[in-house]
């Protein structure tokens, strides 16, 4: 579990403190779960359907592409970065594989050889992007900000050119072979589902439990004080973006096969859900500490919100953001850190 | 020999030709000697701005080569501050003395289209109207009222006035509720006829699917689903395929993408039977019909609505545009 409890204090250099305070009850660090167990509440009170396995799973699926992108901007966030630019990124990674599968359908055999190989593109491309990102922030001195404000625009745009505007879609014999990866399941839980709870273990314990993730929490407190105990801090950070990178590719494998296509809509505002997952699930905006299990549960909490408010009308659907803007200021507020 | 003969008949019809056209521009030009027109249009974010870029360049493309005196300049703009923008420029550098004008918003555009008619700027408008109409000398859109009759009338006949239906809608904008309301308004003629319910999904593929997935969950018992666009009725039909109903008989797109046209055409997918046409090409009607009237000097309409129609097999070919990205 991450050092949380103490408040942000600007430099901690005593790594074995937070550890042992670690254990003591914070009501605080509960919020985001307290808050989803209500709104389960409320949406089983409103809708019995609401409570059902299907609908359950329905929700965590389609969780699943933010959930893992959240992961990674969990730890860029830590770090004291942000990165604006994923939902572009998913899209033109989804639109890049697309077109290289349709490519390769011809040449290679098998459409299960040509699918491993788009998910291997899809990897290697965002790991790529995030590599990308990473050295115009360390190297360039750029503000990350401004270089993934850039990108954002640059990726959306080159794939809108890529499809001319309209959408690129995956071959039929592909899509047949690449579906179970979305809607397959494995003992009764759907393939991305699994995948979505491998990442955030594997996150978790890249925080919290390697010399990796305290690089990220020192730099995200103070850099300064990271650098002077000899903290290589260009290399975590531009490490921290590449990670990024695989997550939004790892979430891209998985959103392909859904919709079998990419259109200029693909991933758009996922860049300020995955955003407010990380917030919502107690990092704070200023790096330095976060939580991976946060992160999980409020990336959920926003998908219930609007599964709650599909699944009634009881408000007017003009309201619908209305509602989800009081969820989230009210969670966050649950789990506000004493100043 | 042959070679000889092919030869002279090519030359005598070239001869031919190029005094008809020598005849032709001659009467052209006597009405105007050259028509700049230039076109302000949406950039290309979705797959219908995708369709009117594409249309928008395909009329440039012929009418510049049916009428050499013609000048055509297409912009496109992200948003309506850079379509001002456009619009200064388009008159001040590009010196163009007609203009066919989809605006981004009725109220911001309407000042700057004002003033570009206040230079002796032939101003039609498409799609959106402006809230001055006097600032336009011509109206163009397609028919959004249609647009919901249309599948509301042919789900009603088709269903006997008795279905269970939910519905999508685009983005809380003046074209949706018209659609919507023109839906509405015709089902409540029918009282065994339930509308379920309606929830935004932004035009989006994406957004269709969590949706329908949420109606599947909800409503036991469906008959038709409305997605009132071609885009989400891709993420409708995702939705019910991964939730094995069998209940529902049929989606309703809107729009006529060349993909939902092809599949009524070749009959592909039992639940997509029919389509409401609302074709990106508009554009193209309009920029044709602006080029050449003012070629001719000729005026415009007021107000000229391209009629929405049923697609079912039967008409399908006629709305299939292999080459159109949309």
């Amino acid at each position: 579990m991450p050092s949380a409890p103490t408040p942000a204090t600007e430099v901690r250099n005593d790594r074995a403190e937070p550890r042992k305070n670690g254990r003591r009850f914070d009501p605080h660090r509960f919020g985001p779960v307290v808050g989803l167990l209500l709104l389960l509440i409320v949406g089983t009170a409103l809708n019995p359907d609401f409570a059902t396995w299907d609908n359950l799973m329905n929700v965590l699926t389609r969780t699943a592409f933010i959930g893992i992108i959240s992961i990674g901007m969990c730890f860029v966030i830590i770090s004291g970065g942000i990165d604006l630019s994923v939902g572009s990124m998913a899209a033109l990674i989804a639109g890049g594989m697309i077109l290289l599968m349709n490519a390769l359908a011809g040449s290679v055999g098998s459409p299960v050889a040509v699918v491993m190989l788009g998910m291997l593109f899809a990897l290697l491309l965002g790991g790529g992007f995030g590599l990308a990102h990473g050295y115009l922030i360390t190297r360039g001195r750029i503000e990350p900000f401004i270089v993934t404000l850039g990108t954002l625009g640059i990726f959306r745009a080159v794939l809108t050119w890529l499809a001319d505007g309209g959408a690129i879609t995956l071959d039929n014999d592909l899509s047949d072979a690449y579906g179970p990866v979305y809607y397959g399941s494995l003992l009764g839980i759907p393939v991305p589902v699994w995948v979505f709870l491998a990442v955030s273990v594997a996150g978790a314990v890249l925080l919290n439990r390697t010399a990796f993730g305290r690089y990220v929490q020192a730099i995200g407190s103070n850099e300064q004080v990271a650098r002077f105990a000899a903290v290589d801090v260009d290399r975590v950070k531009l490490l921290t973006y590449g990670l990024l990178g695989v997550c939004v590719g790892v979430a891209t494998v998985l959103y392909v096969p859904r919709l079998g296509s990419a259109s200029p809509t693909t991933g758009l505002l996922w860049e300020l859900e995955a955003i407010a997952a990380v917030i919502v699930g107690g990092t704070s905006f200023k790096g330095g500490e976060g939580r991976i299990a946060g992160t999980v549960i409020g990336a959920v909490l926003l998908s219930v919100i609007s599964n709650i408010l599909n699944l009634t009308s009881i408000i007017s659907v003009y309201l619908n953001a209305a509602v989800q803007g009081c969820v989230i200021i009210a969670v966050a507020f649950l789990q506000r850190r004493r100043p | 020999m042959s070679e000889v003969a092919r030869y002279t008949r090519r030359m005598v019809l070239g001869t031919g030709l190029a005094m008809a056209a020598t005849v032709a521009l001659g009467g052209i030009a006597f009405a105007a000697d050259t028509v700049k027109l230039g076109v302000s249009i949406p950039a290309a974010t979705h797959g219908f701005t995708g369709g009117i870029v594409w249309w928008a360049n395909q009329a440039k493309a012929e009418l510049e080569k049916a009428h050499p005196n013609l000048k055509i300049t297409v912009k496109t703009a992200s948003g309506a501050p850079e379509q001002a923008n456009q619009l200064q420029d388009l008159v001040t550098v590009t010196k163009i003395d007609s203009l066919v004008i989809f605006p981004f918003e009725s109220a911001a555009l309407t000042q700057p289209v004002m003033q570009a008619k206040k230079k002796n700027v032939y101003v039609t408008v498409v799609d959106r109207g402006l809230t001055d109409t006097s600032a336009q000398d011509a109206y163009i859109a397609g028919d959004n009222t249609a647009f919901g009759r249309i599948p509301a009338e042919y789900i009603a006949k088709k269903y006997n006035g008795k279905a269970n239906i939910v519905a999508l809608r685009g983005i809380p904008t003046t074209l949706d509720n018209e659609r919507w309301e023109a839906f509405t308004g015709v089902l409540k003629q029918y009282p065994d006829i339930k509308i379920l319910d309606g929830k935004y999904a932004n035009w989006n593929r994406d957004d269709a699917f969590k949706v329908t997935q949420d109606f599947l969950t909800r409503f036991k018992d469906i008959d038709v689903v409305w997605a009132a666009d071609d885009d989400m009725a891709f993420g409708v039909l995702k939705a019910i395929e991964q939730a094995k109903r069998t209940d529902i008989k049929e989606v309703f797109g809107g729009a006529g993408s060349k993909t939902m046209v092809k599949t009524i055409l070749d009959g592909s997918n039992p639940l997509i039977r029919a389509d409401v046409s609302y074709s990106p090409k508009f554009i193209y009607d309009a920029i044709k019909m602006t080029a050449e009237a003012r070629l001719k000097g000729d005026k415009l309409p007021a107000t000229y609505i391209i009629p929405s129609a049923l697609i079912t097999k039967e008409n399908a070919k006629e709305f299939y545009f292999p080459d159109s990205p949309y």
